[in-house]
C-alpha cells in the first residue's frame, strides 16, 4: 500500500516559516537537519500523531519565484489544511495577527477559508462536516 | 456592456461579487461552484473576468501579490436612464 508520507510548501524563511506553523497554526516541529548552506531539512507533522508530514522547503531555486507569483496572484492555495471549527479558528488565528485573504465560506458539506502564511503561500483551510 | 451580461456565466460571476468586495480568482471560482454549481475553469472565469472589466462592471486592483475583484454597478444606471422605470398606477 502506497501512503503520503510528506508533502511539501516552498518558504521563503525556514526559521519564521517553523514559528509561524508550530507557533500560530499549532502544528508540531518533526525533523530538523542541517543540510548546509543555511538550508534545513524542516518539517511539521499533526499534534500527538505521528504519521504524515510537511515539509518546510527553502524556496531559492529560481522556478519557485514565477509559479508562487502566479498562484498567489489568482489567489491559489498551496496546501490545505484540515480544522475541527474554522469560525473558531478565524477568531483565533485573527486575533494572533493572522491575514484571511479569504474569510470563511460555508458550503453545506465543507467550509473554507485562505490565509496567508507569511512566508510566500496562501494555505487553505478546510472544515469538513458530517 | 450588453454584450458582457448576454453570457449567463457572467451574471453569475456579477452575483458572486455581490456577497462581498476585493474576491480573488480563486474566491470567484470557488464561490461559482459552492453557491450556483457552475463548474467552470480558473481560465474561463479569468476570461470572463476581462469582459467584465472591459465593460467597466467590474474593477481589480493588486493587494499585496494578489489581484482582488469587486463590483462596479456604476454601468448599470445607463439601462435605467434609457429604459425607466414606469410608476404603476
Amino acid at each position: 500500500m502506497i501512503r503520503i508520507h510528506l508533502a511539501s510548501v516552498f518558504v521563503d524563511d525556514q526559521a519564521k516559516a517553523l514559528d509561524f506553523y508550530t507557533r500560530v497554526l499549532g502544528l508540531e516541529p518533526r525533523q530538523d537537519i542541517d543540510m548546509g548552506d543555511g538550508n534545513r531539512w524542516l518539517t511539521v507533522g499533526n499534534p500527538g500523531a505521528p504519521g504524515v508530514e510537511l515539509l518546510l522547503e527553502p524556496s531559492a531555486h529560481p522556478a519557485v519565484g514565477p509559479f508562487r507569483d502566479a498562484l498567489v496572484g489568482d489567489g491559489i492555495p498551496a496546501t490545505q489544511l484540515a480544522v475541527d471549527d474554522l469560525d473558531a479558528e478565524h477568531e483565533r488565528l485573527t486575533g494572533l495577527g493572522v491575514t484571511f485573504v479569504q474569510p470563511p465560506m460555508d458550503f453545506g458539506p465543507v467550509a473554507v477559508a485562505v490565509i496567508d502564511d507569511t512566508v510566500g503561500n496562501l494555505i487553505q483551510l478546510a472544515q469538513l462536516k458530517g | 456592456m450588453y454584450d458582457a451580461l448576454a453570457a449567463p456565466a457572467r451574471r453569475a460571476i456579477l452575483d458572486v461579487l455581490t456577497v462581498r468586495d476585493d474576491q480573488s480568482l480563486f474566491e470567484i471560482t470557488t464561490r461559482l461552484l459552492g453557491d450556483h454549481g457552475i463548474s467552470l475553469t480558473r481560465q474561463a472565469v479569468s476570461q470572463h473576468l476581462a469582459v467584465l472589466e472591459e465593460a467597466g462592471l467590474v474593477s481589480s486592483r493588486r493587494h499585496g501579490r494578489t489581484r482582488l475583484h469587486t463590483l462596479d454597478t456604476g454601468p448599470l444606471r445607463e439601462i435605467a436612464r434609457r429604459w425607466p422605470t414606469k410608476e404603476s398606477s
